[in-house]
């Protein structure tokens, strides 16, 4: 069983009128890679900021290693971050950079100078001790602000969109570095992105995040394939959502076409929500699947071919390898393993009181 | 042709700054007394003030003034604006006002005012009076000149001090200051020069017997101009010259 390292205890925190965080609830276990993912202005980074101190809750504890610390200023937590915007020191070297918090906790010389070399080693940058911040690219300057937090030993370290401003290459290159970094050093991750890509590669844990409240949580494949709710199956991936009624239980209609699925337990006639990824509709000659349609669209992006299929009344995203053209009439057929219902959601108030239990 | 121009242009902006200057500089080394004519150099008129016990004086209360003034304005100044930087925005657009209105209030309503107020709560006026008027008619200017510099500063840097396990005046002086000091030199430059040009001011908070450069050459113009002001005035040029340069020369040196 994992160890719990830090408990967010119904948290809440408002700037003037506007509610950022609602009754946060969120525990992460030790050498845990978690990620909250969520779209901009959701709240990730205010909850980042008040695990490190530089926001103070209008209600609920921060426990960290059984102890709380919700009161305990930054300089005093055992937790260290990388910036959005990295906040490297301008009129220091990149070694005294690397060497403040060392410095700050009355280290040896000879230690700080190992540290130093050390971490620049693990973050690539050997030999880099005396050159200036500004002559750095962007990515460079990442992996010193990774340097610095990480020479400091800390059980946590927080990371709030540290690759955001590197391009996509560059990025993935980062993305594996830093899951190298993790498995070294063996520390927690918390890690804040609005990228869903990154997040699933990534993490251990994802946490999807809107309006301050935690949509959903779990593994990268249980959000993937089992998404919670339409927010959830929306933000992650393409999908496609469309009404439906779940006839009875392992049987549901969308767009008056009978399914077979293998949800049960959503009653009989109920009207739910069905999630289906683009890449689970099959299509095949007209007459041989369950549903047939006409092409409407196709474009190669790379990997498959993106279709958009008419069928039914509604515009179906489908991805696949064998390209249709468009005009051509189609049918389709959707593996009952791939359909995901989800309950419709209730009125705002009422889906928030439902998340909570 | 257009370089030439150009040149000439250049030479005439120069010659109109620069001759008046250099005209007094010039008669200061003048043998004699008149204003027009050359009768050979000397260094007379220079000895005659500095055994003017009157005019060293007046240099000394000049710059020791100025310095004293400039030094604590420039530090109330800077805590001023830490803490105008941590209000909310209404208040800093208050603060910001309530601080533009001496610099845009004229010399002489200062210098009145300050004067009424100290002989109203029975201080007489002397040497004091004149230095916390200065320090006080400085002060706008030097938060005029950080608060810009303070608002371009991102606050992460700060916070990533704190986050590397700084204390905050630690973070401050480490962190914060080196990324203030363009703006703290030029505060204290421009505090150092208001305070040294300054007349009315002085003029109205000075007690019996006490003279700035400003004070004494108004009195002693009424009698008559001897070149002895000239080399005094040569002599302040030419400090407020070398201080402004090494000032210069420091700051950029610790930017670099
Ligand atoms: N200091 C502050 N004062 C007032 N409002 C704030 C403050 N900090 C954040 N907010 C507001 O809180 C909300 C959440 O902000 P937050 O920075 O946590 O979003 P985010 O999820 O990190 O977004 P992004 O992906 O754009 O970084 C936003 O509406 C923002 O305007
Ligand atoms: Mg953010």
């Amino acid at each position: 069983m994992a160890k719990e390292l830090i408990r967010l205890e119904n948290i809440s925190k408002a700037f003037g009128d506007n509610l950022v965080l609602d009754n946060f609830n969120l525990t992460v276990n030790e050498n845990e890679f978690i990620t909250l993912l969520g779209p901009s202005g959701c709240g990730k980074t205010t909850t980042l900021r008040i695990v490190g101190g530089f926001e103070t809750p209008d209600s609920g504890k921060v426990i960290f290693e059984g102890r709380d610390i919700t009161q305990v200023p930054p300089n005093k937590r055992h937790i260290n971050t990388v910036f959005q915007k990295y906040a490297l020191f301008p009129h220091m070297s990149i070694e005294e950079n690397i060497a403040f918090g060392l410095k700050v906790s009355k280290k040896s010389d000879a230690y700080i100078k190992d540290k130093v070399k050390y971490a620049l080693k693990l973050v690539n940058l050997e030999g880099y001790e005396k050159r200036k911040i500004d002559s750095l690219s962007g990515g460079q300057q990442q992996r010193i602000a990774m340097a610095r937090a990480i020479v400091n030993e800390p059980k946590v370290l927080l990371l709030d969109e540290p690759l955001g401003a590197l391009d996509l290459k560059l990025r993935q290159e980062m993305q594996y570095e830093l899951i190298r970094l993790k498995n070294e050093l063996g520390i927690t991750f918390i890690y804040v992105t609005h990228d869903q890509e990154e997040a699933l590669t990534m993490s251990d844990k994802v946490v999807v995040m809107n309006d301050g409240r935690i949509q959903q949580m779990g593994s990268p494949e249980e959000i993937y394939n089992e998404p919670e709710n339409a927010f959830v199956a929306d933000f992650i991936g393409d999908s496609n959502i469309v009404d439906g009624i779940m006839v009875q239980d392992r049987v549901v209609k969308i767009c008056g076409t009978i399914f077979d699925c293998v949800d049960e337990g959503f009653g009989k006639n109920k009207p739910v929500d069905v999630v289906i990824r683009p890449e689970d509709i099959i299509l095949s000659k007209p007459g041989k699947g369950i549903m047939d349609g006409e092409v409407i669209h196709n474009v190669f992006i790379g990997v498959h071919y993106e279709m958009e299929v008419l069928a039914g009344g509604f515009e179906w995203l489908v991805q696949s390898t064998k390209s249709f053209p468009v005009g051509s009439k189609v049918s389709m057929r959707v593996d009952p393993d791939n359909i995901q219902i989800m309950h419709k959601p209730k009125s705002h108030d009422e889906e928030a009181i439902a998340l909570d239990v | 042709m257009r370089k030439g121009l150009k040149g000439i242009y250049i030479g005439l902006v120069l010659l109109f700054l620069y001759l008046p200057i250099g005209t007094l500089m010039v008669l200061s080394f003048n043998e004699g007394r008149s204003m027009a004519a050359w009768t050979g150099f000397s260094l007379h008129w220079y000895e005659e003030m500095f055994k003017s016990r009157m005019i060293v004086d007046a240099l000394y209360n000049t710059f020791m003034i100025a310095i004293t003034a400039a030094v604590v304005a420039t530090i109330i100044g800077l805590l001023a604006c830490i803490g105008i930087q941590a209000m909310s925005n209404r208040s800093k657009n208050i603060m910001l006002g309530l601080n533009n209105i001496p610099l845009l209030n004229a010399d002489i309503v200062i210098g009145i005012s300050l004067m009424l107020t100290f002989l109203m709560f029975g201080i007489s006026l002397k040497y004091e009076t004149v230095l916390f008027s200065h320090i006080t008619f400085c002060i706008p200017y030097v938060i005029l000149s950080i608060l810009p510099k303070y608002r371009q500063l991102s606050s992460s840097t700060y916070e990533a001090a704190l986050d590397l396990g700084a204390s905050k005046p630690y973070a401050f002086f480490k962190v914060m200051l080196p990324d203030l000091m363009p703006g703290v030199v030029s505060g204290f430059l421009l505090a150092f020069t208001m305070s040294v040009d300054d007349f009315v001011v002085t003029h109205f908070t000075r007690g019996a017997g006490i003279n700035t450069i400003s004070t004494l050459i108004y009195s002693q113009v009424k009698v008559g101009v001897r070149p002895t002001l000239y080399a005094l005035s040569t002599v302040i040029f030419v400090l407020v010259l070398i201080i402004l340069v090494t000032a210069n020369i420091i700051s950029n040196r610790k930017n670099r």
